[in-house]
C-alpha cells in the first residue's frame, strides 16, 4: 500500500533536482491525479466540453434563444442561418454588426413543399443578452434575457434551422441536452448506489453472501439487456406525466446497468480486504460500515469516478435509442432521441439534413464522457510507476 | 469436460427460468389482461364476444387463477404444446406471426456476424501488430466512432445519402421484379443490393467492439515473455504471430456469439423499422407500442433463448479450445 502523501524528503535526495522532487513528493494525491490527467490532451478538451454541457444543463432557459413552447408556423423546416459579423450589400456598402439573413419562402403549389432562399436585404439584427421569451431561471427567478437572440423580439433567428413544426432547432437541442445528459448522469448515479452497496457487501464479507450476490449478477447479465428494457419500457402505462416517465425510464436503465459496476466495486473490495490499513482500522474498533465506506471506498474513489464516466455513454445511447423508437421519453418532453424522430421519415430527412444535428450532440457527448473516463482511469493511480 | 458441460447446462436452465419469469412479468404488467383487450377490440369493430366465448378464453389462458397459476399455465402451454398465445393485433396465434420472420432475422444476423468477423479480424490484427501507425490510429478512431454513434443514426445518415445520390431507398429484401423469381444470379445480386445497408448498420457497433477486443488481446499477448523468447530464437514474425499470440487472441471471436446476437437483433429493430424488412424487429416494435403483450413477450422470449443458446455454444467452444477456461472452472 502506498502512503497517502507520497514519499517524505529522503535523506539521500540529490540537491540539484530536489526542488522538483520535493514538489512531486509533497503533492497531495489529488494534485498528482490532476497532473497525470492534464497530460491526456483529448481528455482535457473533453472535460471542457462536459463543463460547457453542465452550464447548459443549469442555465438552459438562458442559453436557449427561444422558449420551450415557441413555435413559428411561418418557418417550418427552415434551413440554418449563417451568423455574420458584417455585410457588404447594405445601402452604404460595408458595415459591421452581428446579424443573420432572413429567408424568402416559396411554396410549390403541387407538392406543397416550402423552399427557402436566404434574402440578403432582410437583415435580422442579432445581439447578446437580448430580451426574449420570459422564463424562470432555476425555476425560481423570473427573467427575460437570453444569451443570444434577435434584437427585436419575434424576428426569425434560427441558427440551426427549424423543425418540421417550426420550432427553433438550436433552442430545442439546448432543452434536450438537459434531459438527455441528466438521464445519463442520474441513471449512472442510481446504478452506482446499487452497485456500490451490493458490490461492497459482496467483496468485503465474501462467503455465502458473496456467492448469492454473484449468482444474482450472473443471472442479470445473462438475460439479454436490450430486449429486457424494451419490454419493460413498453409495459409502462401510456398516459403518464413526462416527469414520472423520465424517472421511470432512468430507473429502468439503471436497473439494467448496475451489474457491471457492482463487479468492479467487488473486485476492488476483495483486493483491499487483506490490506494492513483495513486490519488496523478494525483493530481500532471501527464498525464494518465505517471501514467499508470511510477507509476502503475513498482509497479507490478516482477509479470509481472513472468507471462512472465510462458508464454514462451507454446510458445516453440507450435513452436515445429508446426514445427514438418511441418507447422512451415522449413529446412534450424533448431529448435527443425524441428530436431525431423528426428525421426518421426519409422524405423529410432528404430535404432537411440539419434535423440530424441532435445526433451529432449524442456522438459528442458520448465521446467526451468516454475520453474523460479514459483519462481519469489512466490518471487514477498516480503511484503506478 | 463433462463436469464443465453439466455446469453450463444447469446455468442455462436457471437463466431460461429467470428469463421466462421476467417475460411473464412484462406480459402481465400492463393493466387489463388479454381477454379484456380482445373484448375492447371486438366491441370497437361492432362484434360483441358472447359470455361463453369470454369464459372459454379465460379458461384457456388461465386468467382466473392467481399470478403463479397463470405463470404455470402459460409456461406449460409453451413447453408442452408450443403454444405461445394469441396476438390480438394480428388476430392469429403468435407462433404463426413469428415463424415466417424468424428465418429472415436469423439469416441476416448470421450473414452480418460472418461479415463482422471477416472485417474485424484483419483490422484488429493489423492495428495491434502495427501499433501507433497511421492505420492503427485510423482504425481506433473509426472504432471509437462506431461505438459512439447510435445505429439508428447510422441508418438515417445512410438513408440521407442514398436518397440524395440515388433518389431512393432500397426497402424490403428484394425488388418487386425479383421477389417471385426463382433463385438465380440476378436474384442473389438483387438481394445483396438490398442487404448492404442493413448489414453495415447492424454490423458497425459489433465490428467496432470486436476490433477493440482483438487489438487489446493481441497487444497483451505480444508483450508476453514467450513472444520475446521466440523472437530471440529467430522465429520469423509472421510465423510467430500465427503460431501463438493469434490463437490466444482468437478467443473473443468465439465468445462474441453470445453478445453480438442481441446487438444484431436491436440493430434489426432499428433497420427493419426504416427499411421495412420482413424480420422480427419491426413486428416486435409495433407489438410493444400496441401493448400486444403475448406477441411482444414471445418475441423477447425467443430472442433471449436464441441468445442464451448462443452463449452456451460459445462457452462450450471456448472450453474446448482453451484448457485454461475449462480447468479454471473446476479448480
Amino acid at each position: 500500500m502506498t502512503l497517502k502523501t507520497g514519499l517524505p524528503d529522503g535523506e539521500g535526495a540529490d540537491a540539484s533536482d530536489a526542488k522538483g522532487n520535493v514538489e512531486r513528493a509533497t503533492a497531495s494525491q489529488r494534485t498528482l491525479v490532476w497532473w497525470a490527467f492534464k497530460k491526456h490532451k483529448l481528455a482535457v478538451v473533453s472535460a471542457w466540453i462536459l463543463i460547457a454541457m453542465l452550464v447548459v444543463i443549469v442555465l438552459t432557459e438562458f442559453v436557449a434563444p427561444y422558449g420551450a413552447r415557441h413555435r413559428d408556423s411561418e418557418y417550418t423546416t427552415a434551413p440554418p442561418q449563417v451568423l455574420k459579423l458584417w455585410d457588404t450589400d447594405g445601402e452604404d456598402g460595408f458595415r459591421w454588426g452581428l446579424h443573420v439573413d432572413g429567408h424568402v419562402s416559396e411554396q410549390d403549389p403541387r407538392s406543397l413543399r416550402i423552399t427557402y432562399e436566404p434574402d440578403p436585404d432582410d437583415r435580422v439584427e442579432v445581439g447578446f443578452f437580448v430580451k426574449g421569451d420570459e422564463y424562470r431561471l432555476f425555476g425560481l427567478i423570473p427573467w427575460d434575457r437570453h444569451l443570444i437572440g434577435p434584437k427585436h423580439h419575434g424576428d426569425p433567428m434560427y441558427l440551426l434551422g427549424t423543425t418540421t413544426d417550426g420550432q427553433d432547432l438550436f433552442s430545442q437541442i439546448v432543452y434536450a441536452t438537459r434531459v438527455s445528459a441528466s438521464v445519463g448522469i442520474i441513471g449512472v448515479l442510481l446504478a452506482f448506489a446499487l452497485g456500490i452497496a451490493l458490490g461492497a457487501v459482496s467483496g468485503y464479507f465474501g462467503g455465502w453472501i458473496d456467492n448469492i450476490i454473484q449468482r444474482l449478477i450472473e443471472l442479470f447479465m445473462a438475460v439479454p439487456s436490450i430486449p429486457l428494457w424494451l419490454g419493460i419500457a413498453a409495459a409502462l402505462p401510456p398516459h403518464m406525466g413526462p416527469v414520472t416517465r423520465y424517472f421511470i425510464i432512468t430507473t429502468i436503465l439503471a436497473l439494467v446497468a448496475w451489474t457491471g459496476l457492482a463487479r468492479e466495486v467487488r473486485g476492488r473490495f476483495l483486493a483491499l480486504r487483506s490490506e494492513e490499513f483495513v486490519t488496523s482500522a478494525l483493530l481500532d474498533g471501527s464498525g464494518h460500515g465505517r471501514v467499508m465506506f470511510r477507509h476502503m471506498l475513498p482509497s479507490f474513489s478516482s477509479h470509481i469516478i472513472a468507471a462512472l464516466s465510462l458508464s454514462i455513454p451507454s446510458m445516453i445511447l440507450a435513452e436515445t435509442s429508446l426514445s427514438w423508437l418511441g418507447l422512451g421519453l415522449r413529446p412534450p418532453a424533448v431529448s435527443w432521441g425524441v428530436q431525431l424522430q423528426d428525421a426518421s421519415k426519409w422524405s423529410v430527412l432528404s430535404n432537411a439534413p440539419w434535423l440530424l444535428i441532435p445526433g451529432l450532440c449524442v456522438v459528442i457527448a458520448v465521446l467526451a464522457f468516454n475520453f474523460v473516463g479514459d483519462g481519469l482511469r489512466d490518471a487514477a493511480d498516480p503511484y503506478k510507476h | 469436460m463433462i463436469k464443465y458441460l453439466g455446469r453450463r447446462a444447469v446455468y442455462m436452465a436457471a437463466t431460461l427460468m429467470a428469463i421466462s419469469l421476467v417475460v411473464f412479468i412484462i406480459i402481465s404488467l400492463p393493466p387489463g389482461d388479454f381477454v379484456t383487450a380482445l373484448r375492447a377490440k371486438y366491441s370497437v369493430m361492432g362484434q360483441g364476444l358472447t359470455e361463453s366465448d369470454v369464459q372459454a378464453l379465460r379458461v384457456r389462458y388461465g386468467l382466473d387463477g392467481n399470478i403463479l397459476q397463470q405463470y404455470w399455465n402459460w409456461i406449460t402451454q409453451i413447453v408442452l404444446h408450443g403454444d405461445l398465445g394469441m396476438s390480438f393485433e394480428h388476430s392469429k396465434p403468435v407462433a404463426d406471426v413469428i415463424g415466417p420472420r424468424l428465418g429472415a432475422t436469423l439469416g441476416i444476423s448470421l450473414i452480418t456476424l460472418l461479415m463482422s468477423w471477416g472485417i474485424a479480424f484483419p483490422i484488429g490484427v493489423y492495428s495491434a501488430v502495427k501499433q501507433h501507425s497511421i492505420g492503427d490510429y485510423a482504425a481506433t478512431t473509426v472504432g471509437f466512432l462506431g461505438l459512439a454513434v447510435p445505429n439508428f443514426l447510422i441508418a438515417l445518415i445512410f438513408i440521407y445519402f442514398s436518397v440524395t445520390w440515388f433518389g431512393s431507398v432500397p426497402s424490403g429484401l428484394c425488388s418487386p421484379e425479383w421477389c417471385d423469381a426463382s433463385w438465380n444470379l440476378g436474384k442473389v445480386l438483387d438481394l445483396l443490393g438490398h442487404l448492404w445497408i442493413p448489414m453495415i448498420v447492424i454490423g458497425t457497433a459489433g465490428v467496432a467492439g470486436l476490433v477493440r477486443i482483438i487489438r487489446n488481446n493481441l497487444l497483451d499477448e505480444l508483450r508476453r515473455p514467450y513472444v520475446t523468447a521466440a523472437r530471440a530464437r529467430g522465429v520469423s514474425e509472421g510465423r510467430l504471430l500465427r503460431r501463438y499470440p493469434l490463437r490466444v487472441a482468437l478467443n473473443p471471436f468465439v465468445s462474441t456469439i453470445g453478445w453480438v446476437l442481441p446487438l444484431l437483433l436491436v440493430g434489426d429493430i432499428v433497420v427493419g423499422q426504416i427499411l421495412s424488412l420482413p424480420t422480427l424487429g419491426p413486428v416486435l416494435l409495433s407489438a410493444l407500442k400496441a401493448q400486444d403483450m403475448y406477441l411482444a413477450g414471445s418475441i423477447i422470449m425467443v430472442l433471449s433463448v436464441v441468445t442464451v443458446i448462443g452463449t452456451l455454444i460459445s462457452d462450450l467452444l471456448l472450453g474446448w479450445l482453451d484448457p485454461r477456461i475449462r480447468l479454471g472452472h473446476q479448480r
